[in-house]
């Protein structure tokens, strides 16, 4: 019998167990939270506050009592679907950082779509502006999608101007053809009641949208990795030239990828009109769609790491206005915070080679 | 002429040079050494070590054991830059050029003698200007690197050498990228530069261009220097023998082909490169249901350019390609790979790294062309258990060594990984395989499965088409030899037709 | 009405120095990205490089009483940034996409920090005097140029003078040949005893100098104050401004003064109230910036080692 390698060569003892794996990649991970709390407690210390105390506080407003718990949570729901948005492009090698214009349009268009449709029952009514904000949110970052596999256009540059255009778009139409009658503010009539959610926990914010967030998740993972489509997904933005010599038509592949970014970023935009703001307001996103970026990056691109790292993340954000309360520290910490896990993450690299290094010599 | 004395000391010797990639042994204590005015050939089949062992010699690589003397000075090159200080140049395969920059800038890269902080380039072209006086070596310095044409730029590469200062110059198949008129007046230059003193290390696997250029010829074969012998006492034929060992070339097809109906055919095909190159030129031919056509031709002639179109990943500029299907022959030119997979085509590419593998594990490698088909997914579902039992027995059946269908397959090494692309290719039992440079990289063993595994397709009544530069594959396995030459067919032979000389002229232009 | 008449309008001049008003900032961190992509480093980092730029200038300055400490203090903070990237994009070889988008939220995070720690949350907003326009004796009366270039802040005159001296290091010295061929041909270039990882690094260091000087820009010359992610996109912007200039920096130049037009022309077009709402007023240099692409990527050719992380070893496979 032939051997494809030299006698006696015993095979590699690479780590090849993807339990493993993943325990590792999840041990690093909270590695780099770790880390990048201990920078935020210098910052803490620098600002003149103790780090304890406001950690205190912060870990308080984020998960002490049901209510805290049930405000992060309902912030965890549009990084959960921003972060899915990014993930999905990501696998597909795209880079989506369009998630904020996305929601902002998509957001818009359901809340049009609502209040043009007051009588219509919830059961109509709610699924109506679903599809409403994932079609817009998806035309949206197709436009980028196009603009790259048509003109070459670097989807990076053009999915950020695009969400400034995006946005001022939005601040025309709400202190112009769709401000509420009142005509204050730049927002929205209020939707009738039949476009709510129910809410999940009593005396809390806390509504049934939740349940959607964790079906996507579900829904996502199973798309990524029990379907043709995800596995076709998953190898063009892994090798696209291998992907062509296998046959994959590798355009309709990434515009599909582009499609559900959009779509998801919509739903983002969607869950915040329908389930706290209860209309579109201009200020409606706190830069989601940025976040989300870092929280698909710390999630691994993976479905239930990106729950994981936006629920982290809601409660980093939720937290960090009880913080800022409770010990003045300003609650843009969370936002350091947030970056540097990432920064830590990709720096584990770092760690690895001086090991490396260490044992070398 | 040869120039060298024996009073001065030999500009380049190496001795017991071993260079190990991991329990591959690239170079097996070899003593190699050239002396001044010298032009010395190093001889050898792909992957002979030829390049491995002028990598040490140019700095890139530092061997495992063995001396190095340069002028009789114990050399300790850790670097290109030390190599360079004691007068090595190399002139590699692909160029070491910057296509934006001008000649005279290309030259002078961190040279300090060229100026500190602002490079004087006109005493750069003046230098340049000598040196292409003295050697006939004209080159245009203010032109930009890109704008050259290929042969123009070897010219560069030589001078480049020259003006930082190499007395000992290696060039690394520099014929490979030359056309047949060219080689001749590059020849000159080589001959002069000789007879100014330069010592020249040559590396080659053009029987005819070592025997009418050097004065002295080296053989590698397997990492093992086989023989090293003034080339006026030698000849072609034992060279042959010597480069290629003496077991090889039996033909391992039995003569009884009895090639069955068209199956992939291209018609007058055309290709132009993105800098507007003509790569195929008028390229017609077929294979047949129970054939191997082998399609040989020095590295770089169109082989691969023609392997993509046929594949489906290169449009050609004119031209058809044809595929038989069940209805009849169809048109497939403007059909992806996707298409043309479904037709039965399975594409065995030059480049697995980059064309046929994905950084996933060995059991999504081996499904990567077939998942649409039951039972490895129903409805757009994947069947995780199905693919598993798929993976299963590709490896049982290729022997792939690994730990299991899960293990990722960058892990594995290269011939487990070309196992799997074999496997996954063969498997589905294809009607077309195009198989380029299968066994690149390859040992013995290895080697010969790949062989077997083509020849069982052929017996099944596949048609292949292999491309490949090594001539005694092509020899050993085709019932016809295509071969190609500046993106043209010059000629097809048929088994019986074939010698080596027929064959080698071919190669290098001249028409049967 | 004459030529003349319109030339010396207030209006027109007003518009004029406007335009390089707004074009510097953008032409700055371009002419930044500029040397990182020359040697083959895709710097998306830009953005969060040239809002540090502005902060820490700002902060610098209000803190020492010198807008030229300010402008020190913004370029070195660039420079800081400029370090990391290279650590993680050089050293590390980390995805160069991946870092800059991390650093440009980073820094959103860091400078309003920062900025809170400094001088509260409180509604008065801190100010400098920002550089006063100093007029060139003679040239200033020139038309359409004299407005365009020699009515303006100290600051515009030391980044004009930048476009010629970055013209002769990238084109004329032996430091932009080695830029060069590391951004084409690392591999060459190690083999000419150019190291890859420090040129790389060093574009990384300049650019980032020139990005924060840049955002310092905005913040000591263009308004007097920091305001929270203040550059609202310019780094991306000049991520196109470089491409549309051909990575030139006559062409950074021109390309970015077209945007300053533009970007005078909405802001003339709000003051004025032409009836356009303002908001798509406000979306021109961004819908620009698009344009641009459309038109212009693909067309010039990218280094060819542009975005690939180079690692020593592989040359010796």
């Amino acid at each position: 019998m032939s051997t494809f390698d030299a006698p006696g060569v015993p095979v590699p003892a690479v780590v090849v167990d993807a339990n493993a794996a993943r325990r590792t990649e999840i041990i690093s991970s909270l590695i780099a939270v770790g880390l990048a709390l201990a920078v935020g407690a210098v910052l803490i210390l620098a600002w003149g506050a103790n780090p304890l105390i406001a950690y205190g506080a912060l870990v308080d407003g984020a998960f002490g009592s049901w209510n805290s718990l049930a405000e992060t949570l309902l912030r965890s729901i549009p990084l959960t679907f921003t972060g899915l948005a990014i993930a999905i492009a990501f696998r597909a090698g795209a880079f989506n950082l369009g998630a904020e214009g996305q929601l902002f349009l998509a957001a818009t268009a359901s809340a049009v779509v609502g209040l043009m449709l007051p009588d219509l029952p919830g059961v109509l009514l709610i699924p109506t502006m679903i599809i409403t904000a994932m079609v817009v949110g998806a035309l949206w970052s197709l436009l980028a999608g196009v603009l790259k596999l048509r003109f070459g256009a670097n989807e990076l540059i053009t999915t950020i101007m695009l969400n400034y255009i995006a946005i001022f778009l939005v601040s025309y139409l709400l202190r112009g053809p769709i401000q509420e009658a009142a005509g204050f503010l730049p927002q929205t009539e209020r939707l009738a009641a039949n476009a709510r959610f129910p809410a999940l926990i009593e005396g809390t914010r806390l509504h049934a949208g939740v349940l959607i967030a964790l079906l996507a998740v579900g829904l996502t993972h199973f798309a990524l990795w029990h379907t043709t489509w995800g596995f076709r997904l998953r190898v063009v933005g892994l090798n696209a030239r291998a992907a062509l010599n296998a046959g994959f038509n590798v355009t309709a592949i990434t515009l599909s990828a582009f499609l559900l970014s959009g779509a998801l970023a919509g739903m983002a935009g969607y869950m915040e009109v329908v389930g706290v703001q209860r209309r579109m307001i201009e200020n409606l996103s706190p830069g989601f769609g940025y976040t989300g970026i870092i929280v698909a990056l710390l999630g691994r691109t993976n479905p239930f790491g990106v729950l994981a790292a936006a629920i982290l993340f809601a409660g980093l954000q939720v937290g960090g206005s009880t913080m800022q309360a409770a010990s003045g520290v300003p609650s843009t910490l969370t936002t350091i915070v947030q970056a540097l896990v990432v920064l830590f993450v990709i720096g584990r690299g770092a760690f690895d080679q001086l090991f490396a290094q260490r044992k070398g010599s | 002429m040869q120039a060298s004395s024996n009073s001065e000391p030999t500009p380049l010797s190496l001795s017991g040079v071993t260079v190990r990639f991991g329990n591959f042994v690239a170079n097996d204590a070899v003593d190699f050494s050239v002396g001044r005015g010298e032009i010395h050939a190093l001889l050898g089949e792909n992957g002979a070590g030829k390049t491995t062992l002028m990598r040490v010699v140019a700095g890139l690589l530092v061997p495992q054991s063995g001396t190095i003397h340069i002028n009789g000075q114990r050399a300790d090159l850790r670097s290109p830059l030390d190599a360079a200080a004691l007068g090595v140049g190399m002139v590699h395969q692909h160029f070491m050029l910057i296509p934006t920059l001008t000649v005279a800038q290309n030259v002078c890269i961190g040279m300090r003698r060229a100026g500190r902080f602002f490079p004087d380039l006109k005493a750069v072209a003046r230098e340049l200007d000598a040196i292409g006086e003295r050697y006939g070596l004209r080159v245009d310095p203010n032109a930009l690197v890109g704008d050259l044409t290929v042969a123009s730029q070897q010219r560069v590469e030589i001078v480049k050498a020259l003006y930082r200062g190499a007395r000992i110059l290696v060039l690394d198949e520099p014929t490979a990228v030359l056309a047949p008129q060219e080689v001749a007046g590059f020849f000159r230059v080589l001959r002069t530069l000789a007879e100014a003193g330069t010592a020249i290390v040559f590396i080659s696997h053009k029987l005819d261009e070592v025997m009418s250029l050097s004065h002295r010829v080296s053989v590698l074969r397997h990492g093992q220097l086989v023989a090293s012998k003034p080339t006026a006492q030698t000849n072609p034929a034992e060279l042959a023998r010597l480069m290629i060992g003496q077991d090889l070339t039996l033909p391992q097809a039995d003569g009884s082909a009895r090639p069955g109906g068209m199956a992939i055919e291209v018609r007058a095909i055309g290709y132009r490169d993105e800098r507007d190159v003509a790569r195929l030129s008028d390229v017609s031919l077929a294979a047949h249901r129970g054939e191997i056509v082998g399609i040989a031709g020095v590295d770089g002639n169109g082989q691969q350019e023609l392997a993509e179109v046929l594949a489906g990943l290169l449009a050609p500029r004119s031209g058809q390609v044809l595929m038989a299907s069940p209805g009849g022959p169809v048109d497939v030119t403007g059909m992806g790979p996707g298409g043309r997979i479904s037709l039965g085509l399975s594409h065995i590419p030059e480049d697995r790294q980059r064309t046929a593998l994905v950084d996933l594990s060995i059991a999504e490698n081996a499904v990567l062309e077939t998942i649409d088909r039951r039972p490895l997914s129903h409805h757009g579902m994947i069947s995780k258990s199905a693919i598993r039992q798929f993976a299963d027995q590709l490896i049982a059946r290729n022997d792939v060594r690994c730990t299991g269908p899960e293990q990722r397959i960058m892990t594995l090494s290269g011939g487990n990984q070309q196992k799997v692309v074999l496997g996954r290719a063969l498997g589905r039992d294809p009607s077309v395989i195009v198989a380029v440079q299968p066994t690149r990289g390859l040992d013995i063993g290895a080697t010969a499965f790949v062989h077997q595994q083509l020849l069982a397709q052929r017996a099944r009544g596949a048609a292949i088409v292999l491309v490949s530069t090594e001539l005694d594959e092509v020899l050993a396995l085709s019932d016809r030899i295509v071969v190609m030459f500046a993106g043209r067919v010059i000629g097809t032979l048929s088994r019986a037709e074939v010698t080596l000389e027929r064959l080698g002229a071919m190669m290098t232009g001249q028409a049967a | 009405m004459d030529i003349l008449g319109v030339l010396s309008d207030p209006v027109t001049i007003g518009f004029l120095q406007a335009t390089t008003r707004l074009a510097i900032p953008i032409m700055l961190a371009a002419l930044g990205g500029m040397f990182a992509e020359r040697a083959g480093v895709l710097n998306i980092g830009l953005e969060g490089t040239m809002l540090s730029g502005a902060f820490f200038g700002f902060a610098v300055a209000f803190a020492s009483g010198s807008l030229w400490f300010g402008v020190v203090g913004g370029m070195l903070a660039g420079a800081v940034i400029g370090l990391v990237l290279a650590f993680y994009t050089v050293r590390l070889t980390s995805n160069q996409v991946v870092v800059g988008i991390a650093i440009n939220l980073l820094m959103v995070g860091v400078t309003s920090y920062a900025f809170r720690a400094m001088f509260g949350s409180g509604t008065n907003a801190p100010r400098v005097t920002p550089f006063p326009p100093i007029e060139l004796p003679l040239l200033h009366q020139i038309p359409v140029l004299g407005p365009l270039l020699f009515q303006q802040g100290a600051l515009v005159y030391v980044a004009l003078v930048l476009i010629p001296i970055s013209w002769i290091v990238v084109t004329r010295m032996s430091v932009g040949t080695a830029i060069t061929a590391v951004g084409e041909h690392p591999e060459a270039a190690e083999t000419l005893g150019i190291s890859v990882n420090r040129v790389r690094t060093l574009c990384l260091v300049v650019s980032g100098l020139l990005t924060g000087l840049g955002g310092a820009f905005l913040s000591l010359s263009a308004t007097g104050l920091f305001l929270d992610n203040m550059t609202a996109g310019r780094g991306y912007i000049a991520l196109a401004i470089l491409l549309l200039g051909r990575r030139n920096p006559w062409g950074i130049l021109a390309a970015a003064m077209l945007f300053g037009g533009a970007d005078a022309f909405q802001l003339r077009g709000q003051n004025l109230g032409i009836g356009v709402p303002y908001q798509f007023l406000v979306m021109l240099p961004y819908v620009l910036t698009i344009v641009v692409l459309i038109g212009f990527a693909g067309k010039v050719r990218d280094p060819a080692a542009l975005g690939l992380p180079f690692q020593r070893n592989r040359a010796e496979q």
